[in-house]
Parts: C-alpha cells; structure tokens; sequence
C-alpha cells in the first residue's frame, strides 16, 4: 500500500473520475456502433454522433402522455442517478479512490436494481401493451441475469478474500502471471451477464424499434426528449460500467494505483485500448451471432449461471485444496 | 496449498482439467448431435493436454504415449467414426429435446459438489501433486452417465459412454499417474471394437424400430396390438 495521499486530492480524483466516466461512455457506444458499421459494411456515423442524439433530445419539449403519474416522470432521473451512483464505485483509471472505498461490488448490484426496479415502473405506468410487455420482459431477464452476476462476483471475492473491487483489482495485479480456472470461468459468466443486461445482440437488438422482438426499448417507447436522453445516457453508461469491469478486474495491468500525473496518464491511456478493444470483441460477438428467441434465454442464462457456479466450484476443489 | 507457488505448467494442468469438467456440462447443455459429437472431441483433446502436463510436471515419460494415444483416438478417431455413422444415419441436425435443460445443469453441479465430497479424504491422505483434479475426474464420470441417463437416442447414449471412459481414464491418470502401458493400450482397442459394435448396432436398432429412440424398446412385446 502507498502512503495515504491527500484527502482533498482523492476526493477531485473521484470526483472528476465519475465525470469523465459519465462523459466517456456516448464514445464508448459510438465507437461500437462504427466498429458495427465497418464490419457490415456500411457507411459509419461519426464518433461523436451518440453527443449529438443526446444534446438534440434534450432540447426537445418532452411530450408526455395524458395518464402519466409522477412515478413517469420522476423515472429517468432516478435511473440517470442510480447509474451516476454506480459509475463512480467502479475504478477506471485508479483504484483506491475513496469512494470505491464506500461501497463495494455488492453495492454495484444494488444500483443496477434499482435503476431497473423503476425503469420497469415507469414501463407500466402508462398502461400500454408494450410497455407492459417490456417490463416483464426486462424483469424476467434480470431475475435469472442477477444470480448469475453476483455467483460471478462471488467467485472473485472469494480468490481476493474481499467484495471491495479496488482490493479485488488490486489483488489481481500484483498476483503476477497466475492462471485460475476460476477466473476464466467467471470472465465468460460475467460477459454472458454483460452482454444479456445490457441488452446487446443475442438476448436484445440494440438497433431495433418497434418490434415484437424488442425488450429494453419496448419499456421506453413513451418517453422523449430530455427523458428520453437521459435513459439512453444511462444504457450506455451501464454498457460502460460492464465493460470496465471486465477490463479491469480481468485485464488489471495498466491501472494507476498512486496518484501522480504519470500513473494517471497510463492509467488512462491503458483504460482507452482495453475498452477500444473489449468493443471490437462485442461487435465481432454480435455479428457472428444470430438474436435468439426470447423462450431460449433463460437457458443462456442459465449456462452463465452454470459457469459462474462452475467457477466458484473449481476454486474450492482445484485451488485451495488441502 | 497455495496456487501461485505452482509451477505454471501445473497451474496450465489445473485449468485444462476445469476445462475438461466445463466440456462434460457443454455435452449435457447440447440438444444437437453434431455440437455433442465435437464437444466430446474437445474433451478428448483437453484430456491429451492433461495427461502430456501430468508426465511432464511429475516425470513419468511414459506418459507421453498415453496422451498420444488419447489424441488420436478420442479426439479424432472416435469422433470421426461417430460424425460419419450420425451422417450416414442422417441424424447429423436432428435436435433431440433435452427434458428441463436447467434442472440438468444444477444436478450436474450437485453431481460435481458429491464427488468433492466423496474424494475429500483422498486429498487429505494422498501428496501426489495431482490430488486436487481426482474429484474434477469423478465429477466426469458421473456427469457422462447423467448424459446416458437423460438421453433417449443410441448415439447421445454413446456419447456418454465415451465420456464415462474419458473419465476413467482421467482417474486413472491423475491418481496413479497412468495404468501400465499393456492395460492402457488393452482399454484403448476395447474402446475402438466397442465403438465399432456400437455402430452395427445403430444400423440393427434402426432397421428393428426404425428410430434410435431406444425408449421405444420398453414398448416392444410379444403380442400384436
């Protein structure tokens, strides 16, 4: 452990830290959606294109429909905070910010039911068949997707004796070149989890509207502008936070662990290849896959289940055998 | 025993023999026969691998020969043979629904979390280096007969025959590092002659209840209905 830096210090850190994650994670999906285009062949929008819907949205007049509660409107703000909430708790560039400090991993799970809980509220509030049919949708994916996600966790509390991601990095980045069934066992649960909540391609196409087919944007059909923008902000926000995690629990090397203008720059630098290239694989993932039925993903989320389980299993007899 | 103060080729063995249990859950969770026959190739091949890293952490040369051996029949041969008999059979695509898919993955875990327990007293009694994956073997053979046991078609049948096989011969490897060599090489053509009976008998069930369906068979009786 370094010597405790300055309080007034890690506190900016984190707190510019949680904004520049806010801020990164519009790129983050743009850079997959022209990673996507490229890949099929097809002429890519900009970069910057997801800053450009989110900044016209929000200067739109929000329609809202004639039986909307308070509960409708006040949804995207607690969705948009929860996931706030979240992204500071997940190191991006430095671990041992003080608020990974707070909450842990368990905590991380929390936020994203919550934002849930409401974003399913909000679905059926206005009482339209779709949103209705989005939320039970969204909740029966979420109810087999958690227990897969914190097994996951589990198995990586269990190598690092502690829930507390920074510790958990922390952990994995000075064991050196140690090879863990384990933890190849929970990287897949965890990307299957990944992949299945943040509603990309084979449980949910993030590109279509108004199908049968659809789950995440079937619970948002009724929102606009500035509601609208902020629901979307927080989708990508927890595409993001996914995408972190993976990068650095699994992939450590890189991350600033003081808080020096060198480290933090590599640190930074290091974080911008791992997602670069954690969102090749996603769209590689999603182009070769085909969308599966709906009835089928409780199997594939089953399987992430399995393997999380399967991951706790062969720590406990591969590892820390007698 | 601490991970880290492993050598890295006995940590390679630790996660080729996770990886073998993870191809024994693939082969329950496969309703087609195609990607059942290929994950039982995948297991065979992680099997070479194990045992080539058995021989090489604890110096038994012999070994060699085994993973060979291993290579060549379970992960190609036997494979082959059964992808050309389902081809030939046409059951190449057929899919065969798997009764609560989810329910057989869990009795799978609960099958893993047995054997942990029943081999617990060999790990505390044995200091071969290997110690840990003798549960890891015995959770594959009871997870092949589970395949055996759920399934009703000859060729997924066999297919967790083999894997129960597989899964001897993991025991065997693990916990004594390899039976002698004239024994193995017996077991090995046994398999094969086995493999190729079991292919006449595909053609003979077929031609007698024109299905591989074994269930069918309880329905056989000596009366005309």
């Amino acid at each position: 452990m370094n010597p405790a830096p300055d309080p007034v210090l890690a506190w900016a850190l984190a707190l510019i830290q949680t904004l520049l994650f806010i801020a990164a994670a519009p790129l983050l999906a743009g850079w997959v959606k022209r990673i996507k285009c490229h890949m099929q062949n097809r002429a890519a929008p900009s970069l910057f294109q997801p800053y450009r819907d989110l900044s016209k949205l929000f200067r739109k007049d929000v329609v809202l429909a004639e039986n909307a509660s308070w509960l409708f409107r006040a949804a995207p703000y607690v969705v948009f905070g929860a996931f706030i909430l979240a992204a500071s708790v997940v190191p991006l560039v430095a671990a041992h910010l003080p608020t990974a400090a707070i909450a842990d991993v368990i905590v991380l799970v929390g936020f994203f039911a919550l934002a849930r809980f409401f974003l399913a509220l909000a679905g059926m509030d206005i009482g339209t068949a779709f949103g209705g049919m989005g939320s039970s949708r969204e909740m029966t994916i979420a109810s087999l997707a958690e227990p897969a996600m914190l097994m996951a966790v589990f198995t990586l509390a269990m190598i690092a004796s502690t829930t507390n991601l920074s510790v958990v990095i922390e952990h994995n980045l000075h064991a050196g070149l140690v090879l863990r069934p384990s933890l190849l066992f929970a990287l897949l649960a965890l990307a299957m989890v990944a992949v299945a909540e943040s509603g990309r391609i084979p449980v949910d196409n993030p590109a279509t509207h108004l199908e049968l087919t659809m789950v995440h944007e079937a619970m948002i059909l009724e929102y606009s502008a500035r509601h609208l923008a902020l629901i979307e902000w927080a989708s990508q926000i927890k595409l993001m936070i996914y995408a972190v995690l993976i990068a650095n629990i699994f992939w450590p090397w890189g991350i600033a662990e003081t808080f020096t203008a060198t480290a933090l720059a590599w640190g930074a630098v290091a974080i911008t290849a791992k997602l670069a290239l954690i969102g090749i694989f996603l769209v590689v993932w999603e182009t070769v896959m085909a969308k599966m039925r709906l009835f089928r993903v409780p199997q594939f989320l089953g399987f992430a289940f399995l393997l999380a389980l399967l991951g706790m299993l062969t720590h406990v007899i591969l590892e820390t055998g007698t | 025993m601490n991970l880290a103060s492993l050598s890295l080729y006995h940590q390679a063995l630790l996660v080729a023999a996770a990886l073998v249990l993870f191809t024994s859950f693939m082969m329950l969770a496969t309703a087609r026969i195609r990607p059942l026959i290929f994950a039982f190739a995948w297991q065979g091949a992680l099997l070479a691998i194990v045992t080539a890293l058995v021989a090489l952490v604890s110096n038994h040369p012999h070994l060699y020969v085994s993973a060979l051996l291993t290579l060549g029949l379970k992960a190609l041969l036997i494979p082959w043979m059964l992808h050309r008999l389902s081809a030939r059979l046409n059951i190449l695509h057929e899919v065969e629904p798997i009764m609560h898919p989810s329910m057989m993955l869990v009795a799978g875990a609960m099958l893993v979390i047995f054997s942990y327990y029943v081999a617990t007293p060999i790990v505390h009694l044995s200091t071969l280096v290997t110690r840990n994956t003798i549960a890891v073997s015995m959770a594959v053979i009871l997870l092949g007969m589970l395949l055996m046991v759920s399934r009703s078609k000859a060729v997924a049948q066999v297919v967790g025959f083999m894997s129960i096989e597989n899964g001897l011969f993991f025991a065997a490897v693990v916990s004594t590092y390899g039976m002698p060599m004239i024994v193995e090489l017996g077991i090995a053509f046994d398999v094969l002659v086995a493999m190729v009976l079991f292919g006449v008998f595909f053609f003979q069930i077929r031609a007698s209840i024109d299905s591989l369906d074994v269930d069918r068979m309880n329905r056989l009786s000596e009366k005309n209905e």
